[in-house]
């Protein structure tokens, strides 16, 4: 495709959708999917049909709108519906000329919706992931055109680092950075991974991005291929998520096709082309030199750094990784310029940043905010606090790599620093909020036999210590547990942490060192307990005595 | 590359294996469309055997051990056929705070399996996943590919029973 030809495809895409007199727009990401969007948006299709209005509506399938736990959503030019089922159809398009429904409104005006900053997410909900004009129609490809044309490689980097964009996997590490390092490593083959294997339990912000708005993905991975001088690229994607891997890969045909992926893109000297990888479920491919062998078709096991990924990564090529939602950072930071990013966020946090709340809060669903918002404000006005008339207990963040902030810490802001100093990390993005029921030990066992199956392995630490740990955790759950186990199990954190290879093992111990650090008492209740009952019974009765006998 | 054009014979005559095969001259035979093809031969014959995994390793000119060690390593992959109907429990974070936990029990109870096993009629197994990424309607659980949000146990069972029950009459 030339230039004139992306713009031309542009303006006729927005003349086309404004001939319009209306629009709905349904969600159909896997959660409102589940509940049968896709028969709605057919409902929807078939009823402005049968009205011959096709040349006044338009019916389009979209990405996520944010609130999950009321899907499935439909937006109907200005008013949004929730719990929409297909026999609303009739009434939601008779809706458009004449009252909203009332009884299907869901209000937009609440905090959920008004506190949100959409960077990354701004076309979700607005774009058909399927419909590549759609695409190009809210910008899309725009921004890969501005950097092949306008700048030099070393430009799009300086923009990136100016930009202070910060890795979206967890860790944080400067994108600026990486991609100077990758840029300088020598070789002629290099490789960019997008690394779309969110292992983190309760946490589908890159599932989101992906299924919804799939070519902003592709666009900031040809851009971070022209800025690190790479041919080809890999998107790596769990298995887990079809509807994700459907529309990245029609993506990538689209992209192809239209000739915005391959050779000499934009009539320039730039090549890229993609493939798409399929994780097959282990956690401890999101690692990223365990990623690395899993797209080699190996087992997914990490391996000692340096050499870094960066130096030597893919079929020992140098190697950018990056993720999901950093990739899709990367467009908007060329579009509108390194300063107008910077200005959002904090001082070393800059940006925004997508969270998936979930667990016991009024509204679940995907939210993006600035970065620095304290998590007050994320939990009682966007989540809507803790329903039931429950006590707010805990929120946890990170995953199995991160931990639990208690009640008396809701005012921290959310950036890197101020998550990491209380005991958890930034992590993905999942944010699951727990009520007075919940069992922080429990919690912590719950995450110990997650990393105790996700351990690859390899290393003794964290193959042997998870289990160890896994194991005091169940005794001093059922009441078993006595102080010298509480004790080992403080040492055994420490142990494990220092001495594991990868991120998996250095990690695995969060949750139990926040929830020890923070609700210790339930800990001590339980161990208690237990001398409380050996106390009264006999050994025998504790299930802890054990008889032996020699075989005759 | 050179393109491996003498490629073994599939472990029967069955017309499927051209799918594996598709996929594998895809990707050029190369040792690295490894977990590619057993992705293939997976969601073709629904698990993985040996006879299959010896045949994706002489046609990817990978040993055999490897082949095996990738195939265990990974959960995705199952080396046992499943039941007529797969219902999987999300075990992620938020479905296990909402109850997850107690939604696997009782279908453990009512159909006398426990997780990873296939009920004795070959009708119905059960798996759990480490989370499905439908986080918003927790507690979730996956029937033949269907996702069921925010059930209580007793309608889920009841969901469960009709789905392996209508299924059986057909």
């Amino acid at each position: 495709m030339k230039p004139e030809e992306l713009i031309s495809m542009m303006e006729k895409a927005r003349a086309d959708s404004s001939a319009f007199e209306h629009e709905i727009r349904v969600c159909t990401e896997s959660g409102c999917m589940s509940l049968q969007s896709d028969t709605l948006l057919k409902a929807l299709g078939d009823e402005v049909k049968t009205r011959g209005m096709t040349d006044k509506i338009c019916v389009k399938g979209v990405g996520c709108m944010g609130l999950c736990c009321n899907g499935p959503l439909v937006q109907a030019d200005t008013a949004m519906y929730q719990f929409a089922k297909p026999e609303h159809a009739s009434a939601i398009v008779q809706g458009l000329s004449t009252q909203p429904v009332a009884e299907l409104l869901c209000n937009t005006q609440q905090p959920f919706f008004t506190r949100q900053k959409l960077v990354v997410r701004e076309n979700s909900g607005h774009v058909d992931p399927e419909s590549l004009v759609d695409c190009i129609a809210h910008g899309a490809y725009q921004a890969l055109l501005k950097a092949l044309t306008t700048m030099t490689p070393h430009q799009v980097i300086q923009e990136i680092s100016d930009s202070g964009l910060r890795g979206r996997g967890g860790a944080g590490f400067p994108t600026g950075l990486k991609w100077a390092t990758v840029s300088k490593a020598g070789g002629s083959d290099k490789y960019v991974i997008c690394n779309g294997d969110e292992g983190d339990p309760g946490a589908f912000m890159d599932r989101s991005v992906m299924e919804g708005d799939p070519h902003r993905v592709l666009e900031g991975m040809a851009i971070a291929a022209y800025a690190v001088g790479a041919e080809n690229g890999v998107i790596y994607v769990r298995a887990e998520y079809p509807l994700a891997v459907k529309r990245l890969t029609k993506a990538i045909n689209l992209a192809r096709r239209h000739e915005l992926i391959g050779h000499n893109i934009f009539g320039t000297k730039f090549s890229f082309n993609v493939e798409l990888r399929l994780g097959a479920g282990a956690f401890v491919c999101g690692e990223e030199t365990a990623l690395i062998a899993s797209v080699e078709g190996k087992r997914g096991v990490p391996r000692p750094r340096p050499p870094y990924p960066a130096n030597s990564g893919l079929f020992g090529c140098p190697t950018l990784i990056n993720n999901v939602e950093t990739y899709a950072n990367v467009a908007p930071i060329i579009n509108k310029g390194a300063a107008w990013f910077a200005q959002i966020g904090t001082e070393k946090s800059k940006g925004t940043k997508i969270f998936a709340l979930t667990g016991t809060v009024k509204n679940c669903g995907l939210i993006e905010v600035a970065m620095g918002m304290p998590l007050r404000e994320i939990i009682y006005d966007i989540a809507g606090g803790v329903p039931n008339g429950k006590a707010f207990k805990a929120v946890q963040t990170g995953g199995p790599s991160g931990g639990c902030i208690p009640a008396e810490l809701l005012d921290i802001t959310v950036d890197y620093e101020s998550l990491a100093k209380a005991g958890s990390i930034m992590g993905s993005g999942g944010m699951i909020v727990m009520d007075e029921t919940s069992n922080m030990v429990d919690v912590a066992r719950f995450f110990m036999e997650f990393c105790m199956t996700e351990s690859c392995g390899k290393c003794v630490p964290c193959r042997v210590g998870t289990y160890e740990m896994h194991q005091l955790l169940n005794r001093i759950c059922e009441k078993r547990g006595t102080p010298e186990d509480l004790q080992l199990l403080k040492d055994l954190c420490g142990m494990v942490k220092q001495t594991s290879l990868c991120g998996l093992g250095q990690s695995a111990p969060n949750p139990v060192l926040s929830t020890l650090r923070y609700f210790e008492h339930e800990y001590l209740d339980l161990v208690n307990q237990t001398q409380a009952a050996h106390a009264d019974q006999s050994p025998a009765a504790t299930g802890e005595h054990i008889e032996l006998e020699v075989l005759p | 590359m050179p393109v491996n054009t003498v490629l073994p014979k599939p472990p029967t005559e069955d017309k499927r294996w051209k799918i594996i095969e598709t996929t594998m001259r895809r990707n050029d035979f190369q040792p690295d469309a490894l977990i590619e093809s057993l992705h293939s031969v997976q969601q073709t014959f629904g698990f993985l055997d040996i006879p299959s995994m010896r045949w994706v390793a002489a046609a990817l000119k990978v040993p055999l051990s490897k082949v095996y060690g990738v195939a265990t390593f990974y959960h995705f992959f199952t080396l046992k056929p499943q039941g007529k109907h797969v219902c999987v429990v999300c075990m992620g974070t938020a479905c296990y705070i909402k109850g997850g936990r107690q939604l696997l029990d009782e279908i453990q109870r009512h159909y006398a399996i426990a997780e990873g096993q296939t009920t004795k009629d070959g009708q119905l197994s059960l798996l759990v996943a480490r989370c499905i990424g439908a986080c918003g309607l927790a507690p979730t659980v996956v029937v033949d590919g269907n996702v069921l949000g925010k059930r209580s146990a007793a309608e889920l069972l009841a969901a469960l029973d009709e789905t392996v029950e209508r299924k059986r009459q057909s």
